[in-house]
């Protein structure tokens, strides 16, 4: 039987596509200079953020205008767990940024999955204003003026290990593979969760999710489950944010970065998991490019993505993954004709 | 369970649109083993009756039972799991998917723990089975790997067939299941029919009253929302006032005949 699942059929081009990209990222460091070793490893970071916003959109039908909520908060955990001028332990504040994020996902799915269509994208925006202007309008971290990280958290494990360090998050190096093995560590869990039987479900709610209910299946569940994973990884891709950057503040959980999320989604393609990655490195490089252009650079910005939504419906990797559909279908159609 | 308990009993049931009594004090009852067909003109609320019994409608007033358990009120992804599978009128599938795909999350509803989130779904050869062997049922086995968005209408009619037997179901709710096939597959549909019938209790609302006569063990007549007889297909044939409320309409002379 052929196609039983989309996209089981790994096209061998895009596997070598795939691997030469792993490759390039893999050699970089090694041959440019530390601003531009800097700059994919903030690429990478909203690459991790992008898919996980997918696993919503994409994947889900879930179009969350508040996904900047949990990217954001997860860095202010750090910035909390931080004593001042001193490294807070990775191993600890990792997964606490991420549970906070997670929890976080949680509450607030309990309260907007019970809507959707417009009614979703504008509860998930006023969740997410209502987080900002906790963190905008009170003292409770800095207010508008942030917090700052002084020192990147430390990876020296305890005792029992003699207290080695794996690796060193102050080393840009470091710091770029480290996030380099966390956005494939991400692709690869979440390629493996659309194939689970949770995947099949969430791709069926998205579908048509009445039939799902009049099939047995208690759909609230499966979407609150889809929204607090891709809380998590947004909260897991924040953090290293956070960490990088060595600063926070409120614009970390505004509605501005939940927008260019999902621009980066559908710049490459919703659904394609690798379009999301693919969208924020392209999101990224043109602001670059604009902003050394011009200085009315959002216009240009603007401008190329009403562009490609009008000429690539499907994103840049949905319509050459549309396109490599319509090839295997008319090969197969060759095939039983023949 | 009460071996007399029916599979589906109904008491007082009805749906009110605003003003509109759709369904109005309807009480029907139907057993394994028995095919129960549901006629009436359009819009007599045939559909609306069946919403009414998978859940996918709340009722205003009255009690649903299944295998006796009182199921009034509850959510349509709970009445499907205690065994209770229907099909739409208006086809209701997953368009995107394979015709495979589709009748596998079918069956994965019932035969796969649907919160796993690393073992591959297809991994799974029970379910994979199940939906083989309700798409052959449907007479879909050739077409299983097409999108379902490219399968014909009449074959889209099967799939939606063929989800509903994916889900194991021991009551039946078919609307309409043969409106758009074929006579061929009509044929193969009212084949399935009658040996589904051995196992299972149908409820079966159709147009085709030639279907219907050829497969029906009790018949209830439906008008404006209310029941106007119930009984067995000659008693039907003769009754006097479905004879009155079908006259005019093409379906006469099929009831009278
Ligand atoms: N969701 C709804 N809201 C308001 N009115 C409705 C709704 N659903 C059905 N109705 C009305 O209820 C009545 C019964 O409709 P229903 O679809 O149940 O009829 P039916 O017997 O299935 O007809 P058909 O043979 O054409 O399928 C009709 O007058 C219809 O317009
Ligand atoms: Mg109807």
């Amino acid at each position: 039987m052929s196609a039983a699942a989309p996209g089981r059929r790994a096209p061998v081009a895009g596997v070598a596509v795939l691997l030469v990209c792993l490759a390039a990222l893999l050699l970089m460091p090694l041959g440019v200079d530390k601003f531009y070793v800097q700059l994919v490893t903030k690429m990478m970071i909203m690459a991790v953020f992008a898919m996980s916003l997918d696993l919503l959109i994409g994947f889900t039908g879930l179009v969350s205008f508040g996904h900047a909520a949990y990217f954001g908060v997860a860095g202010y955990v750090l910035a909390y767990a931080a004593p001042q001028y001193q490294a807070a332990s990775l191993w600890v504040s990792l997964p606490l940024a991420m549970a906070v994020s997670g929890l976080l996902a949680l509450v607030i799915g309990l309260f907007v999955l019970r809507t959707s269509g417009v009614y979703f994208i504008m509860v998930t925006l006023a969740f997410a204003q209502m987080l900002y202007f906790v963190f905008h309008d009170t003292k409770l971290a800095g207010g508008t003026d942030g917090v700052y990280i002084y020192v990147r958290p430390d990876a020296a494990l305890g005792e029992w290990a003699g207290g080695w360090k794996p690796f060193d998050l102050e080393n840009f190096v470091h710091l770029y593979y480290v996030v380099l093995v966390l956005l494939v560590l991400t692709w690869i869990f979440l390629r493996r969760v659309i194939d689970s039987p949770f995947g099949r479900v969430i791709a069926g709610i998205k579908v048509n999710e009445p039939r799902m209910r009049s099939l047995g299946y208690a759909t609230f569940r499966y979407k609150l489950a889809s929204f607090v994973i891709a809380g998590t990884l947004a909260g897991m891709a924040g953090y290293f944010a956070a960490a990088q950057f060595g600063f926070v503040n409120p614009d970390m959980l505004g509605w501005h970065l939940s927008g260019s999320a999902i621009m980066m989604v559908i710049l490459g393609g919703m659904g394609t998991l690798g379009g999301a990655a693919l969208g924020a490195f392209m999101m990224m490089l043109l602001e670059l490019l604009f902003q050394g252009l011009t200085k009315h650079w959002q216009l240009l910005m603007g401008g190329s993505i009403v562009g490609v939504a009008l000429l690539l419906p499907h994103g840049l990797l949905g319509t050459v993954a549309a396109w490599w559909g319509r090839r295997v279908a008319a090969k197969d159609s060759e095939r039983t004709d023949g | 369970m009460d071996e007399r308990e029916p599979m589906l009993r109904t008491e007082g049931l009805s749906k009110h649109f605003g003003g509109l009594a759709a369904v109005r004090e309807v009480a029907l009852a139907c057993r394994v083993e028995e095919l129960h067909a549901v006629i009436g003109p359009n819009g007599a609320g045939k559909t609306t009756l069946i919403n009414l019994l998978s859940g996918d409608l709340a009722p205003t007033a009255g009690r649903i039972l299944v295998a006796g358990k009182d199921v009034t009120g509850l959510p349509a992804h709970r009445i499907s799991r205690l065994g209770v599978g229907r099909s739409y009128q208006k086809t209701n599938i997953f368009l995107p998917f394979t015709g495979f795909e589709n009748c596998r999350l079918s069956a994965q509803s019932r035969l796969q723990p649907s919160m796993r989130f690393f073992a591959p779904a297809h991994a799974h050869a029970p379910t994979r089975a199940a939906a083989e062997r309700a798409l052959a049922m449907a007479g879909l086995e050739g077409r299983a790997g097409v999108v379902a968005a490219a399968l014909s209408h009449g074959e889209q009619r099967q799939l939606e067939i063929a989800m509903t037997l994916a889900t194991a179901p021991r009551l039946l709710l078919l609307d309409e299941p043969l409106a758009g096939m074929g006579a061929e597959e009509s044929a193969r549909i009212v084949e399935l029919l009658k040996r589904l019938r051995a196992e299972h209790a149908i409820l079966l609302v159709e147009h085709d009253m030639d279907a219907v006569f050829a497969v029906a063990d009790t018949l209830t007549v439906m008008v404006d929302g209310a029941v106007l007889a119930t009984g067995s297909p000659d008693a039907i044939r003769a009754n006097r006032a479905v004879q009155e409320a079908y006259l005019g309409s093409n379906e006469a002379d099929i009831v009278s005949k």
